[in-house]
């Protein structure tokens, strides 16, 4: 196996963009991200993107993003349509696999075009759940509901959540929502989809992200500290809700044995839980106990730009790494309805 | 596959050979910040270009970046309303939507001081005239017409100058 770490990142998150398009977004965080890393564009080997025409609204809508990058002469790309984390694991296996020393990851997502909740029912099954136009509140309300039942968690362990994130969301000038918040104070607000709060669920966002990932001898060349990706692994659940479990995630515990969580002390946690009991069932599958600081970031509760948020939890974390904030980390990316389809990204810093 | 025992109810039913489910989405589309400058200054009858500080080409529309060298373009280069026409197809074909009359012809135009062609209707000239390095000029809808869209030209025609020199519009054929 070859060493990969993330040498550089950059991201933008706000409630809503509206006056710049894609490529606008883009352009100042790919110099930004590369200056970060010190190297000019001809010095990546490969591009991976990654956004949702769902959002945009128009197909192919991804090629014209490439304009942010320059891609002449002609270069090596892909794109996903998942968040940008999966993005990051192509690049990953194409630096393992030789064809790359250096890989540009890019991710973005204008929320705010569409009805963000009528744009979600299209991942839903065509033929049963589609058809509903059962929105994504509503999918997150039923897991929340599910786990309240079972016993899963509390209410009051939700509201505790958001505290925690909306405190930490203070220090982070990406995060276009945050607050000192008590749990008693969040328990009386009004229901949005019961049992969810609107504070239970992630903002309405947008924003882009950059990351530069390099291999061995290039990323200590690069960075004097670079985050090094120590795991990685993802896993996809059934697309339909009422064939699995939806109070755990099995696919995070399985992507989490198989990046190695357990191998080692983890010092803090970016986990992407675009709906604030999603954070516990995560905990819980990582098997990540009180003493880990759960996102210092304030995580997708505080800025939840679609397609991106998973990469920004990487982002983050090798950014506290590299900046000495910690020595091992877990990062976690998420997509589909109710934690479907799980990333998690271990990263070290020695 | 292994054999299913349906359940007395559903044995010996047509199969549901398929579903209609109706979607529709609606988004509110913004051009961006060089396509919104660039469209309010047709508005007022000014095409106006971008310049890329690296390569020194200057695109039209603008889209904010140079999609070559990746940076921003952030120089304004008003542009002629006349130009050279670097390829060109007669549309033989009535396709929907369409109001034109067929045969017409859609060109590939370069505005004088830009380096890369626009797309637009050529008219008041016969398609079987239309060439390559035709010089050809913008006309505009009338003036309480205009507003921030390529249809405030109508259309362009030939100026009845002698053809471009290869070499000015090459780079673009």
């Amino acid at each position: 196996m070859r060493e990969v770490a993330v040498i550089s990142f950059a991201q933008s998150a706000e409630r809503s963009i509206f006056e710049i398009n894609e490529v606008e977004m883009l352009m100042p965080l790919m110099g930004e991200a590369l200056a970060g890393a010190g190297i000019s564009k001809d010095r990546v080997d490969f591009v991976c993107s990654s956004s949702s025409d769902y959002l945009a609204g128009q197909p192919f809508s991804f090629v014209m993003s490439l304009d942010a990058f320059g891609p002449w002469p002609p270069i090596s790309e892909s794109h996903v349509d998942m968040d940008g984390a999966w993005a990051l694991y192509e690049a990953w296996v194409k630096i393992q696999l030789g064809k790359a020393d250096i890989a540009l990851v890019y991710a973005y997502g204008k929320s705010s075009l569409g009805n963000i909740r009528r744009v979600l029912t299209r991942q839903l099954d065509p033929y049963t759940l589609g058809p509903l136009w059962l929105d994504s509140v509503s999918v997150g309300a039923l897991q929340a509901r599910a786990g309240l039942d079972a016993g899963t968690f509390t209410a009051e362990q939700i509201a505790e959540v958001v505290a925690t994130n909306r405190r930490n969301g203070i220090a982070n000038p990406h995060a276009h929502l945050s607050g000192d918040d008590t749990v008693e104070a969040l328990l009386k607000e009004p229901d949005f989809v019961a049992p969810l709060h609107k504070h239970d669920c992630a903002p309405i966002t947008d924003g882009a992200a950059v990351m530069i990932l390099a291999a061995d001898d290039v990323a200590r060349e690069l960075s004097a500290r670079p985050a090094w990706i120590r795991g990685l692994d993802h896993r996809i659940e059934a697309a339909a809700l009422g064939v699995r479990d939806i109070t755990r995630s099995v696919s995070t515990e399985q992507a989490g044995a198989k990046a190695g969580v357990a191998d080692g002390k983890v010092d803090f946690a970016e986990l992407h839980a675009p709906f604030a009991h999603q954070e516990l069932i995560l905990r819980s599958a990582l098997g990540l106990g009180d003493d880990v600081a759960i996102n210092p970031s304030g995580g997708a509760l505080c800025a939840n730009p679609m397609m991106t948020a998973g990469l920004i939890r990487i982002g983050e974390a090798a950014t506290r790494i590299t900046n000495g904030e910690g020595d091992r980390a877990v990062a976690h990316a998420t997509s589909g309805p109710c934690l479907q389809q799980n990333l998690v990204c271990v990263l070290e810093g020695a | 596959m292994s054999d299913i025992t349906l359940p007395a109810s559903l044995q010996g039913v047509d199969p549901v050979k398929s579903i209609r489910t109706p979607a529709s989405l609606q988004y509110t589309y913004s051009a961006g910040l060089a396509s919104s400058r660039f469209l309010h200054q047709v508005a007022q009858k000014r095409l106006v270009g971008q310049r890329c500080p690296v390569c020194q080409k200057v695109y039209v529309p603008p889209r904010g970046s140079c999609p070559t060298d990746g940076v921003p373009t952030v120089e304004e280069v008003e542009l002629g309303h006349t130009g050279t026409i670097t390829s060109f197809c007669v549309v033989n074909v009535p396709f929907m939507g369409t109001l034109m009359e067929i045969p017409y012809t859609s060109g590939l135009i370069l505005l004088d001081g830009s380096d890369i062609p626009i797309m637009h209707l050529i008219q008041e000239v016969a398609v079987d005239d239309v060439h390559s390095g035709m010089r050809v000029e913008a006309v505009w809808v009338p003036d309480d017409e205009v507003g921030p869209t390529l249809e405030s030209i109508k259309y362009f025609r030939p100026t009845g100058e002698p053809d471009a020199d290869y070499d000015t519009y090459k780079d673009n054929v």
